[in-house]
């Protein structure tokens, strides 16, 4: 049954063309585009963020915790509306070099992700260090390790992998709500989606396709991140495994 | 997992048994109640007023319609992306937003005949000079259209590869992308571009307007054959006795009658 039907299927269809092939084709390539720069960038920016967040002064840990706590109380789609629709309004803006950037819809969705999954990664580091055994920072401080040293040889590993499961959540989270790029004319995979479905109005196909290409390239993701776990956690293996 | 399959399709055949039942109980009452969906703001065709209300031409002519038809209305909100499969879903019983005639839509509903028809129009800021029929002089440029509408299809078509298009749920976002200089042009509907678009300072008609596709009809589900015939000689009717010709004046200022 399954390749004679399928075929069959096949050569009826209007929908499923090389062309239409060819647009969802783009759209994948601009969601991991996207998806895979804010990332990237955010958790590069992250890192230090939280460092920030954890220490004890005040004037220092507030304004981070100012920054994560409106990116992560507001929803992404309302972030991505004020960047996008509000630096158009800003009088004098469109003869800037900076109209060069925010003319093109996919620099403020980027900047817009960016913000958003960098304050959700800070929290989950700063998560992370402080719940790093006071044994493991006594035990550095023993050995003559100023906090420079402590940082990168103890606490930041440990951190590290005590952060990898969470952090794994928020990379698929972010590629899910990558789809809202769609709404600020980014064809990305759910725009490709949208416009499919308004040509031939086939909501089933249209969408179900694109669920299909997101649960694959979620697939990949937690294959990936699994791989990662196993390196970092081998030391919490039974022996012998 | 072959049980699930049977288990879900039982269920599935059980649901559709209870819609249809419930279809003939609605067929049979007296007189007919239908709703009637609308995509506001929509100007002005179909908008809410300073206090609420919702009216425009499409409202008020289906509001002359029901009243032809001996029906009580219910007038539904429903934005332009779920239109067709909120009809199919039976959220609503007519579609009466603008919704143009095409073949690919006809496959899926059952139009009445065409209501009215309005041009597609070119608007753009005062600045701008090229021959939007002129291919070579709109090359690079960014055209904005509304998704799915006969504006995206005709843009598609013939300026594919030439312009940039974008395209977008509802029209107030792709004006204010208009007004951002994100777009350089966009090809709407005429009297929603006149609203829109001619309203604001600095902006004006770029091209000449093109007459597209078969004119708009109110969308109906296949199988709603006995609505469909009502629905016609309804209108047929509205447009003789010149109820249209004066809900028609209210709104324009030139013939949209079709």
């Amino acid at each position: 049954m399954p390749p004679d039907f399928i075929a069959a299927w096949l050569n009826k269809n209007d929908i499923f063309t090389a062309l239409t092939i060819m647009e969802y084709w783009d759209g994948m390539v601009t969601t991991v585009q996207l998806v895979f720069l804010s990332l990237i960038i955010g958790l590069v920016f992250a890192v230090p963020l939280a460092i920030l967040r954890t220490v004890k002064n005040p004037f220092v840990s507030g304004p981070v915790w100012l920054y994560t706590y409106l990116f992560r109380g507001t929803p992404l789609l309302i972030q991505l509306y004020i960047i996008y629709y509000g630096v158009a309004q800003i009088p004098g803006i469109q003869q800037t070099f900076w109209w060069e950037i925010f003319r093109e819809p996919f620099y403020p969705a980027l900047l817009a992700f960016t913000l958003n999954t960098c304050a959700y990664t800070t929290e989950i580091i700063r998560g992370a260090i402080v719940s790093t055994p006071h044994g493991e920072i006594e035990a550095a401080k023993a050995y003559g390790m100023n906090w420079f040293m402590r940082m990168r040889r103890i606490v930041l590993p440990s951190a590290a992998r005590r952060a990898v499961q969470a952090y794994s959540n928020e990379v698929i989270f972010m590629l899910h709500s990558s789809a809202i790029a769609s709404v600020v004319t980014i064809v990305d995979l759910t725009g490709a989606a949208r416009n499919i479905y308004s040509r031939f109005y086939a909501p089933f196909d249209a969408f179900i396709f694109v669920a299909l290409c997101y649960m694959a390239l979620t697939f990949i993701l937690v294959f990936a991140f699994r791989k990662l776990e196993n390196h970092l956690l081998r030391h919490q293996r039974p022996v012998g495994s | 997992m072959k049980n699930l399959f049977i288990a879900a399709s039982c269920a599935f055949a059980f649901m559709a048994g209870g819609v249809q039942a419930q279809d003939t109980s609605i067929g049979s009452s007296d007189p007919r109640s239908l709703r009637i969906a609308f995509d506001v703001p929509y100007e002005p065709f179909e908008y809410k007023d300073e206090n609420g209300e919702l009216t425009g031409f499409e409202v008020e002519l289906a509001e002359a319609m029901c009243e032809q038809m001996n029906a009580t209305c219910k007038f539904v909100i429903q934005a332009w992306d779920g239109m067709i499969p909120g009809l199919l879903a039976r959220k609503f019983d007519l579609i009466m937003s603008s919704m143009s005639i095409t073949p690919e839509r006809a496959e899926r509903v059952l139009f009445s005949e065409p209501y009215y028809n309005t041009p597609g129009g070119w608007f753009g800021p005062e600045g701008f000079n090229a021959d939007v029929t002129d291919m070579d002089a709109m090359k690079g440029k960014t055209v904005g259209v509304q998704r799915g509408t006969t504006m995206d299809t005709y843009v598609t078509e013939e300026m594919s590869g030439i312009v940039t298009i974008k395209r977008y749920t509802t029209a107030d976002d792709m004006v204010l992308d208009l007004e951002g200089q994100r777009l350089d042009v966009v090809f709407v509907d005429y009297p929603v571009g006149e609203q829109t678009v001619l309203s604001k300072e600095g902006f004006k008609e770029v091209g000449e307007a093109v007459k597209l596709g078969e004119g708009v009809g109110v969308a109906m589900r296949k199988r709603d054959a006995d609505i469909a015939r009502d629905v016609n000689s309804a209108l047929r009717t509205l447009k003789e006795d010149g109820t249209y010709d004066t809900i028609m004046q209210k709104y324009f200022a030139y013939d949209v009658k079709i």
